[in-house]
C-alpha cells in the first residue's frame, strides 16, 4: 500500500471525522453569533439526540420488524430533530432568556449546568452503561480508488455537506436569515424594523438543536455505541473548532470543524514521523490543541475573524 | 427463590407473633433484607466486591459481582459459616469503582470502615494496584479475581492475592500464539494507556522482540475514544501480519468493527479484557478476526464448568462474561480461610488465605509467595461464527 493512498485514506477519514465537528460546531457559533453564549450544553443536545434515535429505531424494530435500515435511519432521525429542537427551545427559554441581559458569566455557568443536568437525566431514563447502535446500513468496505469507505461514512460527508449549503442559503437568501443577521448586528435596531428577536433567537436554537440531533445519530452510527456522556467530547472538539474557525462566523465553523477533523486524523498518522518517534500517536489529542493554541495567538480572533458583518 | 421468600416471609411472621409488644426486639436486622431467614441472629459475615458498576466496563464488573453474589447465597444456602457456636451469614458488599484509580482507592477505604473482613476484586488493574496499598495498611486480604498485571503482587503486599495468572504468563502466551499460530513475522501492537492495557502490550511486545519478530507500529489510544480510524490507517500502511491490542472490550469491538471497514485482513490478537461476548456484539460484522486469552482455565472445560453456566444464567439472566467463576471461587476461598482461622480477624485470615489449598470450580487454588495463584493457566479462544470458541490451554 502506497504512502500516498496512506495519506489520501487519512484525509478522508480526517472529513468524515471533521464534517461532524463542523455540524455541530455550527450549533455552537450561530447561538454565540446572536447572543454572545457558549452553549455548553449543545453537545448533549447531541446525546440526547443519539439516544432518542436508538430508543425509537428499537421501538420500531419492535412495532414493525423488518423495516429496512435506511427506513430506521430515518425514523431515528425523524425522532431526533423534533425532541431535540424542543428541548433546546425550552432551554433557551427557562435557562438563558431570563439571564439574556444580566452580567455574560451568568448564562455560561448556566449553561454548565444544564449541560450536567441533562447528562443525570439522560442517565436516569438510558441507563449508565454504553448501548450498542443497531448496524443499520451495510458496513461492508467501499473502494474508492485509493481510500477505503462504507456507506455511513459516505452519508456522514454528503449529510454534512448538504445541511451546510442549506444552512448558509437559509442564512443568507430567505427573511428569516435576514432576520438573524440583523439581530446578530444589533439587536435593537432589529426590533425596531420590525424584527421579533425572541423568535428569531428561538429560531437559531432551533436549527442548531436539529443539526446537533443529524449530527449524534450520525455519531452514534458511525461507531455504533451511544452512551449518555457521549457528547461531552464531540461538544468539547466542536467547540474548539467554532473557536478555530472564529466563533459566531458561520463558514468558519465549517472550515474550523473540518480542518480540526484533518488535523487529528494526519496528526495521529504522522506525529511519529515529524517529530522523528519522540511524539507517537499518544499525542493525537494534544496535537489539535497544539493547533487551537497557535491559531489563537497568532489570530486571537480565529481563522476568519469572529466579527464579520454577516455572522448570524 | 420462591421457597426462601416463603421462609422469609413465615419466619417474619413467627418472630411477629412470638414477639408481641417486643417488636424492636423481634424485627430483622436491617442488613439482613429478610432474605436469608433460616440463619438465625444477626452474625454476619461481610466480605467487600469492588469492580466498575458503571462505564463501559460495567458489564465486566456486574458479571464479577454476579459470581461473588451466587458463591456467597449458595454458602448461605447450605447454612452459612459456622464458626464455634455461632452461625454466620455471608453477605457482598458491592462497592463501583467506575475502572477510575481514584474511585477504587476511595471504595477501598469505605469497604475498610464498613468492616469487611477480606475484599474480592478490584477488576482493572489499574485500580487494584493502588487500592492494594490501602488493604495492606489494613491488613485487610484482598482476592482480585481478574487484575492481572505482574506489578499488583510484586510489591511487597502480605495482603495482596490473585486466582487469575498474570501478564507475563498471559503476555508470553500471546506472542507464542503470534509465532507459532500465526506465523507472524511483524506485528502492529496498540494499547489503551490503562495499567492493564499498557503493561500487557508491554510484556508481549518485549517477548515478540526476543524472537525476532518486528513490531512495526506502536500506537495507543485511550479507554473513552470511539475513533480508531487514523491509528488503523497508518497501521493498514505497515502491512502487519497480525495486529495486537491491550485494552478492554468497550475498545476492542468498535476498533475490530473499524479494521474490517478499513479493509484490513489481518488477525486481532488481544488479552483476557477484550475477551468477552461483549466484544462479539460491539464489533458486530468485525467479530471474527478476534483471537484472544483468558488468564485462567476455560470454564467450558471445567468439571462443574456447564453446571456453573447454566446457574448463573438462571439465576441472573445473562451470559457469564469472563471471571464469574473466579470471583465465585475468590468467595469460597475466603470462606475457606475463615473457616482454617477460625475467626473473623483479619490478620488470621489473610494468613489463612495465604496457606490456601483449596479445590474450587477454576480448578485448584493455592498462591505462591507473592499472592499469585500456583501453576495458573492461559486459555485461548478465538471468534467463530459469532461465537467466542475455546481453542487450547497452557501451563
Amino acid at each position: 500500500m502506497g504512502s500516498l493512498d496512506t495519506f489520501l485514506q487519512q484525509v478522508f477519514n480526517g472529513l468524515v471525522l471533521g464534517s461532524l465537528y463542523a455540524l455541530i460546531a455550527l450549533g455552537y457559533t450561530m447561538v454565540y453569533g446572536i447572543v454572545n453564549l457558549i452553549n455548553f450544553a449543545h453537545g448533549d443536545v447531541l446525546m440526547v439526540g443519539a439516544l432518542t434515535a436508538l430508543s425509537a429505531i428499537a421501538a420500531a424494530q419492535g412495532f414493525a420488524p423488518g423495516i429496512p435500515g435506511w427506513g430506521l435511519m430515518l425514523i431515528g432521525m425523524f425522532a431526533a430533530v423534533p425532541v431535540c429542537v424542543l428541548l433546546s427551545l425550552l432551554i433557551e427559554r427557562v435557562a438563558y432568556r431570563p439571564l439574556r441581559h444580566a452580567p455574560r458569566l451568568a448564562p455560561l455557568i448556566t449553561a454548565i449546568g444544564v449541560s450536567i443536568l441533562l447528562q443525570t437525566l439522560a442517565m436516569s431514563v438510558w441507563g449508565r452503561n454504553p448501548r450498542t447502535f443497531p448496524q443499520l446500513l451495510p458496513s461492508e468496505p467501499i473502494v474508492l480508488g485509493p481510500a477505503t469507505a462504507t456507506v455511513t461514512k459516505l452519508l456522514v460527508i454528503v449529510l454534512s455537506a448538504v445541511i451546510m449549503v442549506a444552512l448558509l442559503i437559509l442564512v443568507q437568501r430567505t427573511r428569516l436569515g435576514r432576520a438573524m443577521r440583523a439581530t446578530a448586528e444589533n439587536a435593537r435596531v432589529a426590533s425596531l424594523m420590525g424584527v421579533n428577536p425572541n423568535a428569531v433567537i428561538a429560531a437559531t436554537f432551533a436549527i442548531g438543536a436539529a443539526l446537533a440531533a443529524v449530527a449524534g445519530v450520525m455519531y452514534a452510527a458511525l461507531y455504533s455505541v451511544a452512551h449518555f456522556y457521549m457528547g461531552f467530547i464531540p461538544g468539547l472538539k466542536a467547540f474548539t473548532a467554532a473557536v478555530l474557525g472564529g466563533i459566531g462566523n458561520i463558514p468558519g465553523a465549517m472550515i474550523g470543524g473540518i480542518l480540526l477533523g484533518l488535523i487529528e486524523a494526519l496528526g495521529a498518522g504522522y506525529i511519529d514521523q515529524l517529530s522523528n518517534g519522540v511524539f507517537g500517536s499518544n499525542y493525537q489529542d494534544v496535537f489539535a490543541f497544539i493547533v487551537l493554541c497557535a491559531v489563537l495567538i497568532l489570530r486571537p480572533s480565529g481563522l476568519l475573524g469572529e466579527r464579520v458583518a454577516d455572522r448570524a | 427463590m420462591k421457597s426462601w421468600m416463603k421462609s422469609a416471609a413465615a419466619g417474619v411472621m413467627a418472630a411477629a407473633l412470638l414477639g408481641c409488644g417486643h417488636k424492636e426486639q423481634a424485627a430483622p436486622p436491617a442488613s439482613s433484607g429478610g432474605a436469608q431467614a433460616e440463619i438465625p441472629g444477626g452474625n454476619v459475615i461481610l466480605i467487600g466486591h469492588v469492580a466498575p458498576l458503571s462505564g463501559s466496563d460495567a458489564h465486566l464488573g456486574k458479571d464479577n459481582e454476579n459470581g461473588a453474589r451466587l458463591a456467597a447465597d449458595e454458602i448461605n444456602a447450605a447454612g452459612g459459616v459456622r464458626l464455634g457456636d455461632k452461625i454466620y451469614r455471608v453477605e457482598i458488599l458491592g462497592e463501583d469503582d467506575k475502572a477510575d484509580p481514584r474511585e477504587g482507592t476511595l471504595a477501598a477505604q469505605k469497604l475498610i470502615d464498613a468492616g469487611v473482613v477480606a475484599v474480592v476484586g478490584h477488576l482493572n488493574s489499574g485500580s487494584s494496584i493502588p487500592a492494594s496499598k490501602i488493604y495492606s495498611d489494613a491488613g485487610v486480604a484482598q482476592i482480585s479475581p481478574s487484575t492481572t498485571a505482574a506489578k499488583y503482587t510484586e510489591q511487597g503486599f502480605k495482603t495482596t492475592f490473585r486466582v487469575v495468572a498474570n501478564d507475563n504468563q498471559q503476555g508470553a502466551a500471546l506472542a507464542s500464539y503470534a509465532i507459532t499460530g500465526f506465523k507472524a513475522k511483524s506485528v502492529a501492537i496498540i494499547d489503551d494507556r490503562t495499567a492493564y492495557g499498557q503493561g500487557l502490550a508491554d510484556v508481549i511486545e518485549h517477548s515478540l522482540k526476543d524472537h525476532g519478530v518486528s513490531v512495526v507500529a506502536r500506537e495507543y489510544t485511550d479507554n473513552k475514544t470511539s475513533d480508531f480510524n487514523a491509528i488503523l490507517t497508518k497501521i493498514r500502511a505497515r502491512e502487519p501480519d497480525v495486529i495486537i491490542f491491550g485494552g478492554m472490550d468497550a475498545t476492542a469491538g468498535p476498533m475490530a468493527k473499524q479494521m474490517r471497514q478499513l479493509g484490513i485482513k489481518a488477525p486481532l490478537l488481544a488479552g483476557d479484557g477484550s475477551c468477552s461476548p461483549e466484544f462479539v456484539k460491539l464489533a458486530g460484522d468485525g467479530a471474527d478476526v478476534l483471537t484472544c486469552s483468558r488468564a485462567g482455565e476455560a470454564v467450558e472445560k471445567l468439571p462443574k464448568g456447564a453446571q456453573f453456566m447454566a446457574k448463573y444464567k438462571a439465576k441472573f439472566g445473562s451470559e457469564v462474561q469472563i471471571y464469574a467463576p473466579y470471583s465465585y471461587d475468590a468467595v469460597y476461598v475466603v470462606v475457606d480461610a475463615i473457616h482454617r482461622a477460625g475467626s473473623l480477624d483479619r490478620t488470621a485470615v489473610t494468613n489463612a488465605v495465604a496457606a490456601t489449598d483449596y479445590d474450587g470450580l477454576t480448578g485448584h487454588i493455592g498462591f505462591d509467595a507473592k499472592g499469585d495463584i500456583k501453576n495458573g493457566a492461559i486459555s485461548m479462544y478465538h471468534v467463530q461464527d459469532g461465537q467466542l470458541t475455546y481453542l487450547s490451554t497452557t501451563r
